[in-house]
């Protein structure tokens, strides 16, 4: 029996609403006249507190709020990438036919177009046993992903009795009943999932694959795995937009889930504008054809911004539990916190830090806990990922604020974005002191494997240059350049050319905005003989200035941006020049 | 209560601070338009922030000095606040409620329009590429400003953002249209001369006939602010979309818009975020920001730069901190430039336009314009390292490159940031200046510069 109340109160996006026995927790509700969607968070008597999901202007108490039976849920079939949403899984595309270019209210649509005919094409034949999380059949959905049909994880399993052949078939089509102890349950391509509630699999890995980004601070030097968490905190200014969006443009995953969660909506309409037209680096198709967005921004209704992180990541699970690798990158949490801490005052619930409610942290935990790379459930074997990225905007720049603080205990990768590095158009403006990776020990092996057996060595000696650097620069502070001895200077001098060479990335750069790991190792090893040929030259008594004069230093430099990925030669070159000239400046020396 | 064709008389419970506590409700709405009517027959508006039970809570936006329980009057009008609108808008002077301010009748109004306007639908934007040349060298060389855009100023008090402001409203136009932009000004509790400054400047430049201006000023109600900037977009949004012009929105000072919130949000009882401002703030603001972008299908554009003054300039301030979160940007003035007398004062390390990017390059404004501006940056912040270090050790511990990064810095403060306040300068000469002050280093320094790019424009 459905609950049909009336509005006693509204204040917001906060109703209250009488005659609401019959509700549930998380139960989705009609409200007033409107038909706006709703959520119930509290139920006091028959009193049920709701979270309004569209501008509440004009409700008045008085007016009909009806139950629907279901908790929050996102469709799950073809049809789903490719597509920009609101918080609840609504395409922005049919709101704008319904409503124009501003988005109006209780407007109801479908997540994907239940008209549109799918080539399907079945993968097990009347008698096989099933269970949830089977492959049933594929069904291509762009050009890059084939879109598994799944048995539903709450789904009972059974013996297949009918399934159809090969052919095109809309998303309301029963393609195959299952039969279990006498009772049948048709199957169609989707399947409905509560957004709060994980998605079941088999088991869960270590990771140890690296998520490679094509981006050199983060691979080389604070990686994420596949599976991973990671969290980008910093103040606005910093880059942490370009940087998310470098992520989801070039991370070697099969599907990229990008929640704008409170920010602003120039930055999904580049998304929108720029991801059709950009091409994955490794086929060659559009990346939109991988992307899924889900775009609720500020000034859209608070409520659906908390909503919308969790309608993210159920997605990405079911794109997991087809053997995917996927990316779901949040921006902002805060912004997500902030709804929750908005909510929470409407409530009247006893604030922790800063008005946050004090189950902030567990909501945090609950959703980092979401990432993992797995066993799906089912046959055929297959393994996925879900990797998380999330933002975080500490007001005023503090990382001691609660969402940061609570953020740093549940992810192990943190990039923590310097104002004074993006004031100097250091970009991107990772801290190299303040960020850390806990997945560096496990993915060595994958870089060793594939890469060189040299590179967790090589990157702990640029790394040791940039940390002398930052004890040395101290003392610089304190008494100048010139009081430090040639050799110390010299580690000025490369820690400055690791900066601008490796640590920099200038997004908007056709070549450098992505970078190949085999470019990355060699760029690295470049630097780290330039620093040992570099002192043994000192010790062999050529001058400070004469290094610093050797023009392959500007080579050295600019290769980030002049050599392509599949100009390696070109590296080579520069490495024999720079084996030519230090021995010019040693030479000099003697002769003299 | 009485009810009269549709609308509902009320009366007054309880008055505390800006709000009124009104009894006997029955057929309210959220956000619906108040009518207080005093028993001297005066009306304020107000409207309703939360309703139930019986009780709606009104904030009244002329504030409630004056007011008594007995005999006043709450008129519930069965609408949310709207704005007349009509092409005769423009030229003429509002209050900061958007009543007429000039001593001229109200302008017919062609429609109606809901002053919250609505969440543009993403989707449906047009990303904002044309470049605006303002011709402020600092801002179309290194900030540049993108039709459609929202870029704050943040300044600090008795600094020159309001000039500034002044000769981009004057001097803003599309290069290869003649596209003009409307401006359309909201004052929110600024002084009488400040307004004035910027009316008079309007008024010599003959942009005034393309000119809306709304002005809350320093001594009208506090409360009336939450409205003013608001309507102001109502407006622009109609001039935008329905008329198709270019809509150049110059909000000030957006401080005292927060400070207005926070008066509401204290006398509501509500659970304070940083500083005793609500925890709605940044949700709140967005709803003003946003309302900047061009939409697909139609010609218009509203671009918005909102000043704001940064409390002991302090950009941590929740109100700059916030603003920075929503915006595409911000211009940030220096306090010690303004010191040093340069003008415009802007602290370029401190400034960004996130989406410059776009609005410049190969067919905009030149190919070399990205890394030439990004250049620039660094060996600025190069300078500034430098002239710090050379407060240590003095000018004779430099090294010869250092002191080309400082001459290059004060080349870069005094020829290409200075600049007279009736100075336009082409984007052609401003990328020249930014050449010339750069061509002080040596050519192994330009690591951002494409090699071609040096030897087509480095000044030997």
């Amino acid at each position: 029996m459905v609950a049909q109340g009336r509005i006693v109160w509204v204040s917001g996006p906060a109703v209250k609403a009488d005659g609401m026995a019959d509700a549930k927790m998380y139960e989705t509700v009609s409200v007033g006249e409107a038909k706006l969607i709703g959520e119930v968070i509290r139920l006091t008597g028959d009193v049920a507190f709701i979270q309004v999901y569209e501008s509440t202007s004009g409700l008045k108490p008085g007016e009909p709020v009806v139950g629907t039976g279901n908790p929050l849920s996102v469709l799950l079939g073809p049809g789903i990438i490719g597509q920009i949403y609101d918080g609840i899984q609504r395409p922005l595309k049919d709101l704008a036919d319904k409503s124009g270019s501003f988005i109006g209210r209780g407007i109801t649509t479908t997540p994907v177009d239940m008209t549109k005919k799918y080539h399907f094409n079945p993968t097990v034949a009347v008698g096989d046993e099933v269970e949830p999380g089977n492959i049933i059949g594929t069904v291509p959905e762009t050009s890059l992903i084939e879109h598994k049909i799944l048995v539903p994880p709450n789904h009972a399993g059974g013996k297949i009795t009918k399934i159809v052949s090969e052919g095109d078939y809309d998303l309301e089509t029963e393609i195959a009943v299952v039969e279990k102890d006498g009772q049948s349950a048709p199957l169609k391509m989707y399947h409905k999932w509560p957004v709060r509630s994980p998605r079941p699999y088999l088991k869960r890995y270590d990771p140890t694959i690296p998520l490679l980004t094509g981006q050199r601070v983060i691979d080389t030097f604070f990686p994420l795995a596949k599976g991973g968490t990671g969290s980008i905190p910093g103040a606005f200014g910093t880059g942490k937009t370009v940087t998310l969006h470098q992520i989801a443009k070039w991370a070697d995953s099969q599907v990229v889930v990008y929640i704008g969660c409170g920010e602003r909506g120039n930055e999904m309409t580049e998304v929108l504008v720029e991801f059709p037209e950009l091409k994955d680096p490794r086929t060659g198709k559009p990346l939109m054809d991988r992307t899924v967005l889900v775009a609720n921004t500020s000034n859209m209704p608070v409520a659906a911004r908390e909503a919308s992180i969790y309608t993210g990541v159920t997605i990405a699970e079911y794109y997991r539990d087809m053997g995917y690798d996927v990316v779901l990158v949040a921006d902002s949490t805060s912004r997500w916190a902030e709804a929750l801490r908005e909510m929470s005052g409407r409530l009247e619930e006893m604030p922790a830090e800063e008005g946050y409610p004090s189950y902030l942290a567990s909501r945090l935990a609950e959703f980092y806990e979401r990432a993992g790379r797995v066993r799906a459930s089912g046959s055929p074997e297959r393994d996925g990922s879900v990797s998380l990225v999330g933002a975080v905007s500490p007001s005023g720049g503090d990382f001691t604020e609660p969402v940061t603080t609570h953020t740093m205990r549940f992810i192990k990768t943190f990039w923590a974005l310097d104002a004074k590095l993006a004031y100097s158009r250091h970009y991107p403006s990772i801290n190299w002191m303040n960020s850390y990776s806990g997945y560096l020990a496990d993915i060595a092996k994958w870089w060793s494997e594939n890469i060189s057996d040299d590179w967790l060595k090589l990157r702990g000696e640029t790394y040791g240059i940039l940390q002398r650097e930052d004890t040395l620069k101290e003392i610089v502070r304190l008494l100048g350049p010139e009081a430090l001895p040639d050799e110390e200077k010299l580690i000025l001098e490369v820690a400055r050319m690791i900066k601008i060479g490796i640590l920099q990335q200038n997004s908007f750069d056709d070549v450098d905005t992505y970078c190949s790991p085999e470019k990355q190792f060699k760029l690295m090893k470049l630097l780290v003989d330039f620093y040992n040929q570099g002192q043994q030259a000192l010790k062999d008594g050529a001058a400070l200035a004469d290094i610093r004069a050797m023009p392959v230093i500007a080579s050295l430099l600019k290769a980030r941006m002049e050599v392509k990925d599949d100009e390696m030669d070109k590296l080579e070159k520069v490495q024999n020049e720079m084996v030519e000239q230090f021995k010019n400046v040693t030479g000099v020396k003697v002769s003299n | 209560m009485t009810t009269q064709g549709g609308v509902q008389y009320s009366k007054i419970a309880e008055i505390k601070g800006p709000l009124v506590i009104v009894d006997g409700v029955e057929n309210a709405a959220f956000d619906e338009l108040v009518e207080i009517e005093t028993n001297e027959g005066e009306k304020r508006l107000g409207k309703v922030l939360e309703v139930g039970n019986g009780k709606a809570i009104v904030q009244v936006f002329e504030g409630t000095t004056g007011l008594s329980v007995s005999g006043t009057n709450a008129k519930f009008v069965g609408k949310v606040m709207e704005m007349p609108v009509s092409e005769e808008v423009l030229g003429r002077v509002f209050d900061g409620l958007g009543r007429p301010k000039d001593g001229l009748p109200d302008p017919v109004a062609s429609s109606f329009l809901d002053i919250n306007g609505a969440p543009m639908n993403p989707e449906q934007r047009e990303y904002p590429k044309d470049f605006i040349q303002t011709g402020v060298s600092v801002i179309d060389g290194m900030l540049t400003l993108v039709r459609g855009q929202k870029l704050p100023i943040f300044s600090g008090s008795g600094m020159s953002h309001n000039i500034l402001a002044a000769q981009i409203a004057r001097q803003a136009s599309v290069v290869g249209t003649s596209d003009e932009f409307a401006v359309v000004f909201a004052a929110i509790g600024v002084q009488f001369s400040e307004a004035e400054y910027f009316r008079r400047s309007l008024e010599e430049s003959g942009a005034l006939k393309r000119s809306v201006l709304f002005l809350n000023l320093a001594d009208d109600p506090a409360i009336e602010r939450i409205i003013t900037p608001r309507v102001a977009l109502t407006v622009a949004e109609y001039l935008a979309y329905d008329l198709g012009m270019h809509v150049l929105v110059i909000l000030t000072d957006m401080t005292n818009y927060a400070e207005a919130l926070r008066e509401i949000s204290a006398a509501r009882e509500e659970v304070p975020g940083r500083k005793g401002y609500p925890g709605y703030l940044y949700t709140d603001l967005s709803t003003i920001y946003e309302r900047a972008g061009r939409l697909r299908g139609k010609n218009g554009s509203v671009t918005q730069m909102p000043i704001l003054s940064m409390p002991s300039d302090d950009i941590t301030h929740p109100i700059p901190d916030l603003t920075g979160y929503i915006t595409e940007g911000q211009i940030v003035l220096g306090r010690d430039l303004f010191r040093q007398g340069v003008y415009p004062p802007v602290n370029i390390l401190m400034s960004l336009s996130r989406i410059m990017k776009d609005g410049i390059g190969e067919g905009r404004t030149r190919a070399d314009h990205q890394e030439i501006s990004n250049q620039n940056y660094d060996a600025y912040s190069r300078a500034q390292e430098v002239r710090a270090l050379a407060g240590i050790v003095g000018k004779a511990g430099l090294t010869e490159v250092d002191l080309n990064y400082m001459n290059f810095g004060d080349e870069f403060e005094n020829k290409f940031l200075t600049q007279a306040i009736d100075e336009n300068r082409t984007i052609e000469e401003t990328l020249g200046l930014q050449w010339n002050t750069i061509s002080n280093l040596p050519k192994n320094e330009l690591t951002k510069v494409k090699d071609k790019f040096i030897e087509q424009y480095y000044k030997e």
